[in-house]
């Protein structure tokens, strides 16, 4: 199957983050201290596109646009892809496989504690993300499973704002970007939103 | 009769590059760097612009250890005066004017007396002091800095028995430093010391780093520097000096009293809340290094600190 243009447009514009890097690490873009660098550039698109992520179910219930579902599954990855790549960051750059600082870290610091948790939890959507798991899972099992990705939008704000030194700004407005998607979640949920009727393509129904 | 002693930490004159020569090497790799992107050169780079400081004593306090090129040294800076980003302060500190620039020394002193900044530089006798310099972060650096012993001044003003603390101050002035816009910090930046620390001759007040005035990004024109402090002890920009007979606030610790304590000495022991302070990253280096006590200079001011609980007086 060939890919469509529009997921290929997705796909190139996604990878543009980590893309950039290859010419960032080698022109010393990321400053004199690298690897503190490029953990907080990680990290920042990971949030990001978990952001991104979370926007599409209720951005496509409110508009009816069901074509952005098509997205959600790629954005997604993306996210863990990013995510992968801030912890590749600080398990292999930042401490070179100190497991016993690692261990200790997780245990004692609780933004690292919860950044790993919400790192397991997109690893276990990422695992679980194709159409064959989601036969074996059966879909309702399967969905109650990634509904975790609200938890992990909800931890992934908390570890960001306790890792910061001082002005948490920044990790307010992701945490207040993720606060009202879950919002709109649930107001949909309880067909308290409005929904835009948009005509339905070759008269399909548009979802309730 | 001055004694030299060659510590075994001591570099050789002939082992260290001019500095002529290490200019035109930055300059020809930043111009080759730049030539590369399609980009014109400055060449009145910042550095070069820079006074050249007067004759200097080398330090037997000095260590051996590979400076940290003079480009890290001065695009990466916690000062936030001028913003958060390590970045920030090389791009916008230009907005300082470190000249002229007067210090108050006043307090529990019997003569208090406002400094020239200038007057101060040209009539001291200067220092290279090659520091190893610790951040609170977990990052470090070696740096060559010009100064001279804070208690050589202190001595001036001749402390009076109530003196038991060192109180200091950068300037407050948002048109000069915009990052006071925001109350990120109690403003103005204050930090302080105990009499006996501020008197270790370990403790100086730095006025210029390889070879030149300070950058204003490193705290023109005038810094303290503890090399056995975390960073942030090492306050820029000083206006004023008070000496106290209380200890006084410090901009971190009230900032976040569980974080950062007024003796911040460095202790691979003694974990911040969010990280460990065992390790750090000397900029540079792909692996971390083991942190020393007092930053390695144990030998001379551990005893300041005998019969102390230092994980309580962190």
């Amino acid at each position: 199957m060939r890919p469509s243009l529009d997921k290929t447009v997705l796909f190139i514009a996604a990878s543009l983050p980590a893309l950039a890097l290859l010419w960032l690490v080698p022109t010393d873009g990321l400053g004199v201290n690298p690897i503190r660098e490029g953990m907080h550039y990680t990290g920042d698109w990971a949030i990001r596109l978990l952001i991104l992520a979370l926007a599409i179910t209720p951005a496509a219930k409110v508009s009816g646009a069901k074509k952005l579902f098509r997205y959600r599954r790629m954005i997604g990855l993306f996210a863990f892809f990013y995510g992968l790549l801030h912890v590749f960051t600080y398990v292999v750059l930042d401490h070179f496989f100190d497991v016993e600082t690692i261990i200790k870290d997780i245990a004692k610091r609780p933004f690292i504690t919860i950044g790993m948790g919400v790192f397991l939890i997109l690893l276990a959507l990422a695992v679980t993300s194709t159409h064959q798991m989601v036969r074996r899972l059966g879909a309702r099992r399967w969905q109650a499973l990634h509904r975790l990705v609200y938890l992990a939008g909800v931890g992934a704000a908390v570890h960001f704002t306790l890792s910061v030194k001082k002005d948490i700004t920044e990790p307010l407005i992701y945490g207040a970007i993720i606060a009202a998607l879950l919002l709109a979640r649930l107001l949909l949920r309880y067909e308290l939103l409005p929904r835009l009727k948009i005509p339905a393509v070759r008269g399909e129904p548009v979802e309730p | 009769m001055l004694i030299r002693i060659r510590r075994a930490g001591d570099v050789r004159e002939s082992e260290i590059t001019p500095e002529s020569l290490y200019l035109s090497r930055r300059l020809f790799l930043a111009g080759g760097a730049a030539a590369a992107l399609g980009l014109s050169v400055n060449p009145a780079r910042a550095e070069a612009a820079l006074r050249a400081l007067g004759p200097m004593r080398k330090s037997a306090f000095s260590t051996a250890e590979e400076r940290t090129p003079y480009e890290a040294v001065t695009n990466y800076n916690n000062f936030y005066e001028f913003g958060l980003d390590k970045e920030d302060p090389a791009a916008k500190a230009h907005s300082l004017q470190p000249r002229p620039w007067s210090l108050r020394i006043d307090g529990e002193v019997a003569r208090p007396q406002t400094f020239d900044v200038d007057d101060l530089i040209a009539k001291t006798p200067l220092e290279e002091r090659i520091y190893r310099l610790r951040c609170v972060e977990a990052w470090s650096m070696v740096v060559p800095w010009v100064g001279f012993p804070l208690s050589s001044l202190l001595s001036r003003v001749e402390p009076t028995g109530k003196a038991k603390y060192v109180a200091f101050e950068t300037l407050h002035d948002p048109m000069q430093m915009p990052g006071q816009n925001k109350e990120v910090l109690e403003w103005p930046y204050r930090e302080g010391l105990r009499l006996d620390e501020a008197m270790h001759p370990l403790a100086i007040l730095a006025v210029g780093l390889y070879g030149r005035v300070l950058p204003n990004q490193n705290g023109a024109p005038i810094r303290l520097v503890v090399p056995w402090k975390y960073g942030f002890k090492s306050i820029k920009s000083i206006v004023r000096i008070r000496l106290t007979e209380r200890q006084p606030r410090t901009a971190w610790n009230v900032a976040a009293p569980d974080e950062y304590g007024f003796y911040a000495n460095v202790n691979p022991d003694v974990d911040h809340p969010r990280w460990s302070q065992a390790k750090e990253r000397r900029i540079g280096d792909f692996f971390r290094r083991d942190t020393l006590m007092f930053n390695g200079y144990g030998d001379e001011v551990a005893q300041l600190y005998s019969g102390m609980n230092l994980r309580r007086y962190f």
